[in-house]
């Protein structure tokens, strides 16, 4: 098994008729993943290398069976996208646009969770069940099948955290990057509680930042929730209050959204917190293994 | 994006809210005109994008003349450090406004609460003082109501948490009215944050914003044309300036070792690793998803402008970023720039193969090639120590 996404998975991708959008969507059907459809305004009845494309979500979901749709549109378009895709009939929305206003996402985030329709992102490299699917922007050729899940706010920080992992022999039964945003639509709660219930899954890696307080509610949940091992990983020590570094979300806020109270709230909950990258890696075989 | 106090007044009057009015100047002489204009006691306030300027010495009350020109030349030009370390932010401009008959001061506030992914509106009848330690001391004190994104907030929704948190009765209705428009500034405005610290009441009970405190969604700028110029002003650093125009994530720090990296994650992880082998890193710098020659030649323009950088760490995990176009970018900034420091280079993930291939045929003298990350930051820590 893996989680959110495997062979059953069919996706329709708003925006493939873009740039990003086709090199993304076709990267991620090379890889095994069945890509139903496309998605541009006016654009119904073309194909992209064969692939069907439609005016609305709602048709590739009726036409084609769209179960999971990704989001590749521009940010000033990207939240009536996910509207029009939580509103489509599709079980999961995987938002890669980076860059959508934090007040239209307030909106969007209820609307998913009023649909009970699973979003993923914005501003996140999607999400990979090696072997079976890839949808986003993940390089699946650093990731092998195996026995951890990894879930993430960070995209290139988890690449070397999994490559790390994978030279050391281990693999992944999925990879889930939950967004850079102050408001993503499933936060490490969500992807926890997905990795406990999958049998394939053994322990968990979470990789967190600075910024508000969603690893400190996760190390409430593990320690009350999560039966497997969880093996955390935290940046942004040497951020400074104040400065947004990077990701819209990783801000120091006064004296909230330190790394340091991340770090101490999951200790205090009895997860290992890796020191570096390689040391999460190092820590996260060494528990997988007894 | 933050704004000054004044322009967070300004914002505030455009929605109703009721400030005292005053002037905004950048000499000691301009300063003292405006209060001339405005009359004594005035208030002179520094503007600088931290709390706690009063304990700093940032706010003065004027009584005449004498006073302002003292007050403003003491202040004007002054550095000041925020409550937790934040900044030193000089102070190039002063906000001059009436003085206030104060007979209460109450705390509101609208922000961004991320864990229940709704604005929370806040009000308190103990202000004028650090919320998060009377928050501390006594969480009764602060009351708080979660606003529907879906539509606007009313003072009919406000007066029940107004009511709560003991505001004088004469004026609730007031301070309802004021908390809405505060939500309402918030959602017209793409504000993830609004704090009005002290929230004040009049000798004469009219309720008034002393301070104002915004935070402004960088994200939804594109939608407010003036506050997106304000922001296009507002950075006086002139590396994070230069790199806002070459369209790079560039955060400057104050150590010597320089850092590019790809992503916003591993890059902050790059920082913590540097600092953990014993040394300061110098900036942060996300060179984003799939960079290209000319993006490198413009991270390493803006790192080594800073002229505390003595050596550079470069640490890539090739995603959607090849490694070769990196390697061709280090290369091509190597023969337009003087560089004049060592780079340490670490290089993985796609084409990392090509990348160092042409590095080694570049032979640049001050290259240093790397495998991990820990080995990287390592060396350029050495590497720094020696320069410096």
């Amino acid at each position: 098994m893996s989680i959110i996404i495997d062979k059953e998975t069919k996706l329709v991708v708003s925006g493939l008729t873009g740039r990003e959008g086709s090199f993304h969507g076709l990267r991620n059907q090379a890889y095994g993943t069945h890509l139903a459809a496309g998605v541009t305004p006016g654009k119904g009845g073309q194909d992209v290398e064969g692939v069907p494309v439609f005016d609305s979500i709602r048709e590739a979901v009726e036409q084609e069976g769209a179960n999971t749709s990704m989001i590749f549109v521009p940010a000033r378009f990207a939240a009536p996208a996910i509207d029009e895709a939580i509103e489509s009939g599709v079980e999961t929305v995987i938002a890669i646009t980076e860059g959508i206003p934090v007040l239209d996402m307030l909106v969007t985030y209820w609307k998913a969770k009023e649909a009970g329709v699973r979003l993923i992102g914005p501003n996140c490299p999607g999400v990979l069940s090696p072997g079976k699917a890839n949808v986003g922007i993940i390089p699946a050729q650093f990731f092998d099948p195996g026995k951890i899940g990894v879930v993430s706010k960070s995209g290139t920080l988890t690449y070397q955290i999994g490559n790390e992992l994978k030279q050391a022999g281990e693999g992944n039964s999925s990879i889930v990057g939950i967004g850079g945003d102050p408001i993503i639509g499933s936060d490490f709660i969500d992807i926890l509680k997905l990795y406990e219930a999958d049998p394939e899954t053994e322990l968990i890696v979470m990789v967190g930042e600075i910024g508000g307080d969603a690893e400190e509610r996760a190390a409430e949940f593990i320690a009350s929730e999560v039966s497997k091992p969880v093996v955390a990983y935290i940046a942004g020590f040497t951020a400074p209050p104040g400065k947004q570094m990077g990701h819209a979300g990783a801000i120091i806020s006064g004296s909230s959204g330190t790394a340091q109270a991340k770090k101490e709230a999951l200790e205090a909950k009895g997860v290992r917190v890796g020191e570096s990258p390689t040391e999460t890696a190092r820590i996260a075989v060494e528990v997988l293994r007894g | 994006m933050d704004l000054l106090e004044y322009q967070g007044k300004q914002l505030f009057a455009a929605h109703g809210i009721p400030v005292p009015s005053g002037e905004v100047a950048s000499t000691v002489e301009d300063a003292v005109a405006a209060a001339e204009r405005i009359g004594y006691p005035c208030a002179i306030k520094a503007q600088v994008l931290i709390g706690g300027r009063g304990k700093a010495g940032g706010i003065k009350i004027a009584a005449d003349k004498d006073e302002a020109e003292g007050h403003a030349g003491a202040i004007l030009g002054m550095d000041i450090t925020g409550p937790h370390g934040e900044g030193p932010f000089r102070v190039d401009q002063v906000w001059v406004e009436g003085g206030s008959d104060i007979a209460a001061e109450y705390y509101a506030s609208v922000i961004l609460d991320r864990g229940e992914k709704k604005l929370l509106a806040m009000v308190s009848a103990k202000g004028g003082m650090d919320i998060e330690a009377v928050a501390a001391e006594d969480p009764g004190a602060l009351v708080k109501v979660h606003i529907d994104p879906t539509r606007p907030f009313t003072a009919a929704e406000a007066r029940p948490i107004v009511e709560a948190a003991g505001l004088a009765e004469d004026v609730r209705d007031d301070a309802a009215e004021v908390l809405a428009k505060l939500a309402e500034t918030a959602q017209g405005e793409d504000a993830t944050l609004i704090e009005v610290n002290p929230l004040i009441v009049t000798a004469d009970r009219k309720v008034v914003a002393l301070d104002a405190k915004v935070t402004i969604d960088g994200n939804a700028l594109h939608r407010h044309e003036g506050l997106a110029e304000l922001d296009a002003e507002s950075i006086d650093d002139p590396q994070e300036a230069m790199a806002r125009e070459k369209g790079l994530t560039y955060v400057k720090l104050d150590g010597n070792v320089g850092i590019l990296a790809n992503g916003a994650g591993l890059c902050m992880s790059t920082l913590d690793v540097v600092a953990q082998a014993g040394g300061a890193p110098a900036n942060f710098l996300d060179a984003g998803g799939g960079s290209k020659a000319e993006a490198i030649v413009d991270a390493l323009t803006v790192i080594t402008s800073d002229e505390k950088v003595s050596a550079i760490l470069f640490n890539i995990f090739g995603g959607i970023t090849r490694c070769d176009e990196i390697a061709k970018g280090i290369v091509e900034a190597s023969s337009r720039l003087n560089l004049g420091v060592p780079l340490v280079v670490r290089l993985d993930g796609t084409n990392s193969e090509e990348g160092l291939a042409i590095l080694a045929d570049a032979g640049l003298p001050n290259l240093t090639q790397e495998t991990t990350m820990l080995g990287a930051a390592q060396k350029v820590v050495e590497l720094a120590g020696a320069g410096s």
